[in-house]
């Protein structure tokens, strides 16, 4: 065991009634406020590009050049949006974070709007985490009679509006500008680009939208600085990120560490895979990065070395997958969630994700033939790059990887004539050394 | 973007909406910058209201914000978490994405279905207990999860399900595992519509799986690196 864990977003989660005004400005919340605003605005964007902070929403762009794209000589309004529509399956980070402590990503937000001199700013929450919405709700209230948001905030002269947004259920406007879309009361279909939301984003001015972990871990930037952020993780995934284990794993949960450290250290933390079981299959980031098998279980978890590995970092949304798991029934049904999420607009998402279903069904039930795996190869060909955004893509991700891994898996629901898998042994309640 | 002030008694007949509620479907679209942004909580209030989406409800958001019904129509109809039918007052929402489908979700949704007697998204005959299987909603680690109300209930066995749906059938008070009370589909839906039910203060900080990590951490005294404070 090398990497420790280095809790900084997950620090005060053990705090009682740690989503108070009161329990946040105990630890010092808040501090972040004057040591931003007594710097120039271009000057925290500095600090957060010499930080080497990026994206936590999954495409890891460097967060801090984003801000630097916002034309400061646009005479229109700038906005900043947060994206706390977490929905990619298997990640479920930003929630917890909203639940147990509101306040970081409400003070990541001032700082953040003031870096880029946003007068106004959203958060645009999914609406089916209805008490992680009461707690953003309270929390944004706390910080305006508290003096953090309104107008002159600390007698800075700098004045600041926060919105708290529910959405209404649609995994696209996780993708920014069906975000953006959502949130200007549209159907959630992104936008051709350019114009990048940087330009012409909400109410075509310009607009940074960021991942919830992204904002939160503003305010520990400037409070400790950059070099001490860049003194974590590697060469060029710079600090700490939340990895979410889940699925067949002794403790799943919530481990804070500095980017690059492995599956294996991460299981070896939650306590192994669960008993009398070995890992067989994994997403390094949500169902739309590829799967990855236990050979790659020392793979450092940073941007590079997963995207080296053949997937992607992503969400750090780490599903884990015992032997009793079939990986067929797995991708059917992430195809499906696929289909049922994709908005329609370009027509590869739209018609080939109902032909994935169709294709990967009969296959689970044993019907088809091996030629049907050369068709879902070419029905993937003709999503992947060719589809509007990245859902499309990301629903190719699962099919491709798992039929790059585990073919003879997939030959066996021939063989079989269905699936050889007993699901009952792969669920949490199924007893101790139950076997497919 | 001009708001319609909708003060004609014709209006007020027409979309068979109380005066509070107009009045609170003009207050959202006053938060934003632009009226129309308030669209989406807008059309969470009208469920609170009359139960689900209703000819009425679109009406009225059209009126306010001065586009047509069908643009308003367009938008009811793209997200999920609108419904054409009356929902009963508490939706349950079994997740059956991959990870808690294999964790147990699928065999939770089968068995409520058939002790409720109820397809996918369909209610019961007491109008107590809507029946939808969700995609994932962000508790992997709490998998298999189910969603009443959109309140987190974590860790769930098929027995656990059913005493569930049992007690809130039955009016036994249930509670969130990491959350409050249950309330009823209509009081969430309210809240979704950005009116606080000041219950925020219920409910843990974080629930096990959530603090894994960090008890490890305190354990064995790691923490991150020292700032230049």
């Amino acid at each position: 065991m090398s990497t420790t864990l280095t809790p900084v977003l997950t620090d005060n989660w053990d705090v009682d009634r740690a989503w108070t005004l009161a329990a946040y400005e105990e630890r010092g919340g808040y501090a972040a406020l004057d040591k931003a605003f007594a710097m120039a605005p271009d000057d925290v964007i500095t600090a957060v590009k010499d930080s080497g902070l990026r994206g936590r929403g999954g495409a890891g762009f460097p967060t801090g050049m984003k801000w630097g794209f916002i034309p400061q000589d646009n005479p229109r309004p700038k906005y900043l949006v947060v994206n706390a529509d977490e929905s990619e399956p298997g990640t479920c980070k930003d929630i917890p974070l909203m639940m147990a402590s509101p306040h970081t990503l409400v003070e990541g937000v001032i700082v953040s709007s003031y870096a880029i001199r946003a007068n106004t700013a959203f958060i645009y929450v999914r609406g089916e985490v209805l008490h992680v919405i009461r707690r953003l709700q309270r929390a944004v209230q706390e910080a305006y009679l508290a003096g953090h948001l309104g107008s002159n905030i600390h007698g800075s002269g700098y004045d600041l509006d926060l919105i708290v947004h529910a959405g209404a259920g649609a995994y696209i406007c996780g993708e920014e500008t069906a975000l953006l879309e959502g949130l200007e009361g549209r159907r959630g279909q992104p936008r051709l680009r350019p114009p990048f939301p940087a330009v012409a984003g909400l109410y075509a001015s310009p607009t940074v939208i960021n991942n919830v972990e992204s904002i939160a871990s503003v305010p520990s930037i400037i409070t400790n600085g950059s070099e001490w952020f860049a003194s974590m993780g590697t060469e060029k995934s710079n600090g700490y990120g939340i990895f979410s284990l889940s699925g067949h794993v002794t403790n799943p949960g919530q481990y804070e560490a500095p980017l690059g450290i492995t599956l294996r250290e991460l299981i070896d933390l939650a306590g192994g895979m669960r008993e009398g079981h070995e890992l067989k299959f994994w997403t390094p980031g949500g169902s739309s990065t590829p799967l990855l098998t236990p050979e790659h279980l020392d793979v450092p978890l940073d941007f590079e070395s997963v995207g080296a590995a053949g997937s992607m970092l992503g969400t750090r949304a780490l599903q884990l997958f015992d032997e009793t798991t079939c990986v067929v029934r797995a991708v059917l049904r992430w195809t499906e969630f696929y289909k049922h999420e994709s908005c329609g607009k370009c027509t590869p998402c739209r018609e080939g994700t109902w032909w994935l279903t169709q294709t990967l069904a009969r296959l689970e039930k044993g019907q088809g033939s091996e030629e049907d795996l050369d068709l879902l190869l070419d029905q993937c060909d003709n999503i992947l790059g060719r589809s509007f955004c990245a859902l499309g893509d990301g629903a190719t991700s699962p099919i491709s990887s798992s039929i790059q891994h585990f073919r003879d898996e997939y030959l066996a629901h021939l063989t079989h004539g269905g699936c050889p898998f007993d699901p009952a042994a792969s669920t949490a309640f199924a007893p101790v050394g139950a076997t497919a | 973007m001009t708001v319609d002030t909708g003060q004609g008694d014709n209006s007020l007949e027409r979309a068979g909406l109380d005066q509070k509620t107009w009045d609170e479907l003009r207050e959202i679209a006053g938060r934003y910058p632009e009226a129309r942004s308030g669209l989406l909580p807008m059309l969470h209030l009208v469920q609170s209201v009359a139960g689900r989406i209703t000819p009425e409800g679109i009406e009225a958001c059209a009126e306010v914000l001065g586009i047509s019904a069908a643009e308003v129509n367009g938008v009811a109809t793209f997200y999920t978490m609108y419904k054409r039918k009356p929902v009963g007052d508490y939706h349950v929402g079994v997740c059956t994405n991959t990870l808690c489908a294999v964790m147990g979700g699928d065999l939770i949704f089968e068995r409520l279905k058939d002790h409720l007697d109820v397809g996918n998204d369909e209610t019961t005959e007491d109008g107590k207990i809507t029946l939808e299987h969700i995609e994932c909603n962000a508790a992997c680690d709490y998998a298999p999860v189910m969603m009443v109300n959109w309140e987190f209930m974590d860790n769930q066995t098929p027995e656990s399900a059913v005493q569930a749906v049992d007690d809130l059938r039955a009016g036994t008070p249930v509670q969130s595992t990491r959350g409050p009370r249950l309330c009823t589909w209509r009081e969430a839906e309210r809240v979704l519509a950005g009116f606080p039910d000041d219950r925020a203060d219920e409910g843990p900080t974080a629930g096990p799986a959530s603090l894994a990590g960090l008890k490890i951490a305190r354990d064995k005294g790691w923490t991150a690196p020292e700032g230049d404070k």
